[in-house]
């Protein structure tokens, strides 16, 4: 047994309620510069809808994520290594920016230059690849928000594999539902299996999977590998970055940018102790349905003694244990098992998990009559299919989905008899396999969702701090930088060596590379 | 004059290029591998006839390169032992060379026109992105013409002059210009071009040559790294 920590991720779809907080402030912090103009490391997805880029569930186009052959072994999809590299010349299966969108910006200037006229300025796009006026946008990093554009174009969305989708384009049968997505720092990630450079890894302390910038050739293999699509080529540096999960925030103790800002409070963060000899045999679980029971016993249960002590003894820190047995990750997957991995099926493993959204009653408004299931109201009257959220979440296996919902449902049920209606309505509970004290603290944590609860990060320890960036407290040093520290290489100034020039807008900007001891 | 040209260019000038070339790549690599990359524009525009034109040009380009390495610095009596005659040898090469040359023509001629007058790929060209491809694309052509002037002399003379320059350059004799001080001029404009894309090399994005990533097939497929 090899003991790994990780910082997971929950979020909890049932509270999401789309306003794009942590698409916004992410891409302030990360992604605001020239050439990554057109990436979300963060984006809030309205479904169904092909989402961005275009279709990214889809593998038979994309070839994202890992194929099992039919000796039981797993490669990337996009093919083995041989493979990827004949196609190192043109990369078959990349999304261009047509399929994320064209970024644009507007002349705000006219606004105020404009001359005396009969009617009021506007301000026109303009192209920020080329420079060029945009007659027409025809598409956005947002473009199906709150089900934009035509049923037919957005029932493309993979997660209806299985679903009657037909009656869902009718106005009263229509149902959404938000998706916000990040990188997923999988425990199998395949964007690091497919990276001719070797530039990608995951690290060891903490499990997030970074790009080293300065061992990255711009192949683009990773951004094919990836199936969430979370790898992004910048086309001005000639380089793939993605989603760092903030790592100069967590490695302090703090939560990341789009967690701390989410207003809904529906994002958590926690650790996960895992078994890293047990990730390949999980990941190549012939069944897809299996994987997501398969990942759950990939993770350990941090209250076990002889795994404390195991952990304890391969060095993972005390307070790393200490926060694993507080984490909100795995209560809500692990225990009270409301929240699954997004797209269980691509086998990488993910470690961001999503609460399925609860969604109102179908049939009551039509006909007045609710299928009760006992107290609770029949899941299969949803608005949002089941069918849809288990495609999404575990692979269309619907018993994991039901019996989370379910839980959802009863805990609701309890708590609004027991503040509204002053009963204890124990039966509802017990219905759903919860106790009184175990849906108390589901409450807790899934509708109060204080902050100490949400976010219990422990800080890195002393003993790492020789090789942690401190940004906030560096003297002498050049702050976040590209690749080559306080080198001019593409840093400052466009260098000798053909360096172009990032220095246009970079407040903030990538710093990912190797840190010696 | 013209002697001391020919010795600047053909004697002095590969170990000026060929220095900067190694030295100017070394030190790219050491202070500023933010840049090194392969500076793809895939993403800003990718129809399929560029998928095509990037891999006929890339494989005809690294056909032609090796078909000069082997060409220009086997030793004659390597293959003459072997019962090859050097008419034979050239009319090998021309072959070869004709065909590779004419892949990779295909090839880039799209690329050249694709990075000219795509509307995006322009605007996100860097001078020096311009200034090779169009190298790369004279270099080609002026290869390609030796095809016709070679034609009129088959016997092979004129390669073993231009392999015993090639080969006197590497090996560090000082007199190796001597050899192709009469050559024709077609082919004195292609070795300095040559020579020109030697020196261009480390200041653009041609350093992605460097790293053609072998280690790929051998190494496991995840990557864990402490901080």
């Amino acid at each position: 047994m090899r003991i790994r920590a990780q910082i997971g991720k929950v979020l909890n779809l049932d509270k999401c309620i789309g306003c794009h907080t942590c698409s916004v402030t992410c891409k302030n912090v990360w992604t605001s510069r020239e050439g990554m103009e057109y990436a979300w490391f963060n984006n809030v997805e309205t479904k169904p809808g092909v989402g961005y880029p275009k279709e990214w569930e889809n593998q038979e186009r994309w070839k994202g994520g890992w194929k099992r052959l039919d000796d039981g072994s797993i490669q990337p999809r996009i093919g083995g290594r041989w493979r990827v590299l004949a196609n190192i010349f043109a990369n078959p299966d990349m999304p261009a920016i047509d399929d994320y969108y064209e970024p644009f910006d507007f002349d705000y200037a006219h606004l105020q230059k404009a001359g005396d006229s009969k009617t009021m300025p506007t301000a026109r796009p303009r192209s920020l690849l080329t420079g060029k006026r945009m007659e027409k946008i025809e598409w956005g990093p947002n473009w199906e928000e709150i089900l934009g554009t035509e049923f037919k174009h957005r029932s493309k969305d993979y997660n209806f594999e299985g679903v009657q989708k037909e009656i869902y384009g009718q106005f009263e049968n229509t149902f959404m539902m938000y998706l916000p997505r990040l990188c997923e720092h999988c425990l199998n990630p395949t964007c690091v299996a497919s990276c001719p450079s070797g530039a990608i890894y995951k690290r060891e302390e903490d499990g997030i999977v970074l790009i080293d910038q300065d061992k990255c050739r711009g192949w683009r293999m990773c951004v094919s590998g990836c199936p969430y699509k979370k790898i992004y080529y910048n086309w001005k540096s000639g380089k793939s970055e993605k989603c760092t999960f903030c790592y100069p925030r967590i490695e302090v103790g703090q939560p990341t940018v789009c967690s701390e800002t989410c207003v809904g409070r529906i994002r958590y963060l926690g650790v996960m102790l895992y078994d890293a000899d047990r990730i390949e045999e999980a990941a190549s679980t012939p069944n897809e349905q299996d994987l997501y029971e398969a990942q759950m016993d990939v993770f350990l249960n941090p209250h076990d003694p002889e795994i404390e002590a195991e952990a304890r003894r391969q060095g993972i820190p005390d307070d790393w244990l200490e926060a694993a047995k507080n984490s909100p990750v795995y209560k809500m997957a692990m225990e009270w098992k409301v929240a699954f991995p997004l797209h269980p099926e691509y086998r990488t493993l993910p470690m961001v998990w999503y609460a399925p959204p609860l969604s109102p009653i179908q049939s009551a408004a039509e006909s007045g009559r609710i299928g009760y299931n006992g107290a609770i109201p029949d899941v299969d009257q949803l608005r949002i299919p089941v069918r849809y959220l288990a495609n999404m979440l575990t692979a269309g296996e619907e018993q994991p989905i039901t019996h989370a919902l379910e839980r959802m449902l009863a805990m609701r049920a309890f708590m609004r008899g027991r503040n509204v209606d002053g009963v204890e309505d124990t039966e509802v509970l017990e219905r759903v396999g919860l106790d009184v004290a175990t849906v108390e603290e589901m409450f807790r944590y899934m509708a109060i969702a204080d902050y100490e609860d949400r976010f219990v990060i422990p800080t890195n320890k002393r003993e790492y701090a020789h090789s942690m960036y401190d940004g906030q407290t560096e003297r002498g040093g050049c702050g976040f930088s590209f690749g080559s520290g306080c080198n001019a290489g593409g840093g400052e100034d466009a260098d000798v060596f053909g360096g172009k020039p990032n220095n246009k807008r970079n407040f903030f900007s990538v710093r990912v590379e190797k840190m010696g001891n | 004059m013209e002697t001391y040209i020919n010795q600047l260019i053909f004697g002095v000038g590969p170990y000026l290029a060929g220095t900067i070339f190694l030295l100017g790549s070394f030190l790219r690599y050491e202070r500023g591998q933010y840049t090194w990359r392969a500076m793809s524009s895939q993403s800003l525009n990718n129809p399929p006839a560029f998928r095509w034109a990037s891999i006929a040009f890339h494989v005809g380009i690294l056909l032609l390169f090796f078909g000069h390495l082997f060409g220009l610095l086997t030793p004659t009596v390597v293959y003459t032992s072997l019962g090859m005659t050097p008419g034979a040898k050239q009319i090998m090469a021309m072959v070869a060379g004709g065909l590779f040359g004419l892949l990779c023509f295909a090839g880039l001629s799209y690329l050249v026109y694709r990075r000219l007058f795509n509307a995006r790929v322009r605007a996100n060209s860097s001078p020096m992105d311009t200034f090779i491809i169009c190298l790369i694309y004279l270099q080609l052509i002026t290869g390609l013409c030796t095809l016709f002037v070679s034609m009129d002399h088959l016997d092979g003379a004129v390669m073993l002059e231009l392999a015993h320059w090639a080969q006197g350059i590497v090996t560090f004799q000082a007199g190796a210009w001597h050899y192709i001080v009469d050559v024709h001029w077609i082919y004195k404009t292609h070795i300095f071009l040559g020579l020109l894309m030697f020196t261009a090399f480390p200041f653009s994005r041609l350093v992605h040559i460097w790293s053609w990533p072998v280690e790929y097939v051998a190494r496991r497929y995840q990557i864990v790294r402490p901080q």
